[in-house]
């Protein structure tokens, strides 16, 4: 499948109607001006498919679950299909000695051009040793990889900040890709999974301006990630009227009430969830009546457990009943002190002076 | 530490730090206050109209006469804001959500709007009552750093709780996370400071109002 992308879509039955179309909406999607509609489908109907490796690392293949099945066969699946995906584990028909020898191919040909997808998190804990592909560690890999990549773009929570690996007490040392590679562009697509589309959101924009798109401070394309779930749920209105479900099965749940008191994560969650939807804008977790997990955002994992509202302690008092004790028998000690000094002070006739008034 | 650790922080290890001191302080000082005792009184007890204890607690909660006049700001700002806090303490929905998850205790809030404006009212008051303070000759001569300090620690988890659920300045994470930590640092200055009259207001107007009517005054 060589050649220009509008020519293979061609071949599979793709018109150039519904390629317009498709370009439009990523480019709406993605917040950019009308003219990039046009510019994207320019771009990408002329585009050689570039070279992608794919590492997997210390993953659960949910973000290639996510990526391949959810969408396949739409187009954003077809878009997927034109890249050159040369290494991918879960995908290829090859395997072993095979497999690592594409990987080098793809390295050595288009050197300093590639596109590096990581899944999963690194593992740094003896030696890197916790995870290792044909022999050679994850870190090691990586930093193979990345040195002759042009971007990096760190698919899922693991890859993008360590995800559940990294959960206390994180016994394989594992890290994120941005904490092993430092001098290369790095997008980051949080979430447990990803949102398909915005994967393909951010390889469009590069095949379109050959460059990445807008990211904010967490290296996060800001198209998709600048909003809270919290502030595009359709479920806000109940909130701000201060109706809660209080459990799973109550006349509240039904009624569709805001599961901020069940445990829901949305309003301190950056995701497109709320208005992109998953499998194909089919639903997601809120609508579906569970509140939000917060998986795309740092150490979800150790947030204070996914069923307890945001307002409430994390973790149980510890201390709380010993400092009411100790606090309790200080006040007993200082009372006994103070009755002391002041038997002492009337058996001496001590007078009170201005000053003592003054204290 | 990013955001969300900070914020689990403040919900976690930083919460039980700040009710630890909190309770710590507040049952030491009622244990101290009210273990002083007193020398027992031999006179006879005077009985006047109006004087006892009871009716001291009512009476300091009223404006003594000319005064509203004289100080308005001082009076009707001190209910106001008063009022506002109780009103975003006890009836903001993920406040009651706290205590009923620390004590069992649960009772109805009001709509999130209405607690907003409780907000905006109630900082807008303590301004005014800051420039007041300022303002003033006599108050601001009276004033300690104390005051300003406290004035302070009071007005921080309203300002943050606001910018918090209007998302201003900062991302809601962190300025949940630091809404929390400000609420946590008034908790833990609470008992030492004149802020301890949240606990100690109506006990010493009755020790005062029923001291003096012994006397025969009604205060």
């Amino acid at each position: 499948m060589q050649g220009p992308l509008i020519d293979t879509l061609a071949r599979q039955g793709v018109t150039r109607r519904t390629f317009l179309k498709y370009c439009a909406t990523l480019a709406s999607m993605m917040a950019l001006p009308p003219s990039a509609g046009r510019a994207m489908a320019e771009a990408m109907a002329a585009a050689r498919r570039p070279s992608v490796i794919w590492l997997p690392f210390q993953e659960c293949t949910g973000c290639t679950e996510s990526i391949t099945r959810s969408h396949s066969p739409t187009l954003e699946g077809m878009i997927f299909d034109m890249v050159s995906l040369d290494y991918q584990e879960t995908l290829m028909a090859a395997a072993g000695h095979q497999a690592e020898e594409a990987r080098q191919n793809a390295m050595k040909d288009n050197a300093g051009k590639y596109l590096l997808i990581v899944d999963g998190s690194i593992p740094l804990g003896v030696d890197g040793a916790y995870s290792c592909i044909g022999g050679r560690s994850n870190v090691d890999l990586l930093k193979e990889a990345a040195a002759g990549a042009a971007a990096v773009i760190a698919v899922g929570s693991c890859a993008s900040y360590g995800g559940i690996p990294k959960a206390n007490p994180n016994p394989t040392g594992a890290v994120s890709v941005s904490d092993i590679v430092k001098d290369k562009p790095i997008v980051n697509i949080p979430g447990c999974p990803p949102i398909p589309v915005v994967m393909t959101g951010v390889l469009a924009h590069y095949l379109t301006f050959g460059s990445l798109p807008e990211l904010d401070d967490k290296r996060r394309p800001k198209a998709f990630f600048s909003e809270t779930i919290h502030d595009r749920c359709y479920r806000r209105p109940f909130y701000d009227q201060g109706k809660f479900a209080k459990t799973f099965d109550d006349e509240g749940a039904r009624q569709g009430w805001c599961l901020f008191e069940l445990g829901c994560k949305g309003p301190v969650t950056h995701n497109a969830c709320a208005t992109v939807k998953w499998n194909g804008g089919t639903s997601w977790p809120v609508e579906s009546g569970h509140g939000c997990l917060g998986c795309s955002e740092p150490d979800f994992w150790d947030a204070g457990g996914f069923y307890k509202a945001l307002s409430v302690p994390a973790d149980p008092l510890k201390i709380a009943a010993v400092a009411a004790v100790a606090g309790a028998g200080a006040g007993v000690a200082v009372s006994f002190a103070n009755r002391a000094k002041k038997g002492a002070a009337r058996k001496a006739h001590e007078p009170i002076t201005l000053a003592d008034l003054e204290k | 530490m990013n955001e969300l650790q900070f914020l689990t922080w403040v919900r976690g290890p930083g919460l039980d730090i700040a009710v630890g001191i909190f309770l710590l302080g507040v049952l030491w000082r009622l244990v101290e206050i009210y273990t002083l005792g007193r020398r027992k009184d031999l006179a006879a007890p005077r009985h006047a109209a109006g004087a006892s204890g009871l009716h001291t607690v009512f009476r300091r909660s009223l404006s003594p006469p000319g005064m509203l006049k004289r100080a308005p700001v001082s009076y009707i700002g001190g209910y106001v804001f008063h009022i506002g806090l109780a009103i975003i303490v006890f009836l903001g929905t993920p406040h009651i959500l706290l205590v009923t998850n620390l004590t069992g205790l649960s009772w109805p809030g009001l709509p999130s709007q209405f607690v907003d404006l409780a907000a905006v009212v109630t900082m807008a008051t303590m301004v005014v009552m800051l420039v007041d303070r300022i303002n003033k000759p006599a108050k601001r001569f009276l004033s300690t750093f104390e005051d300003w300090f406290t004035w302070a620690v009071t007005f921080l988890p309203v300002l943050t709780g606001w910018l918090a659920v209007q998302h201003l300045v900062l991302p809601y994470t962190q300025m949940l996370a630091l809404h929390i930590l400000s609420a946590e640092i008034l908790l833990v200055v609470l008992p030492f400071t004149k802020l301890f009259h949240v606990f100690t207001l109506f006990g010493s107007r009755w020790y005062n109002g029923s001291a003096n009517a012994r006397k025969g005054v009604p205060v």
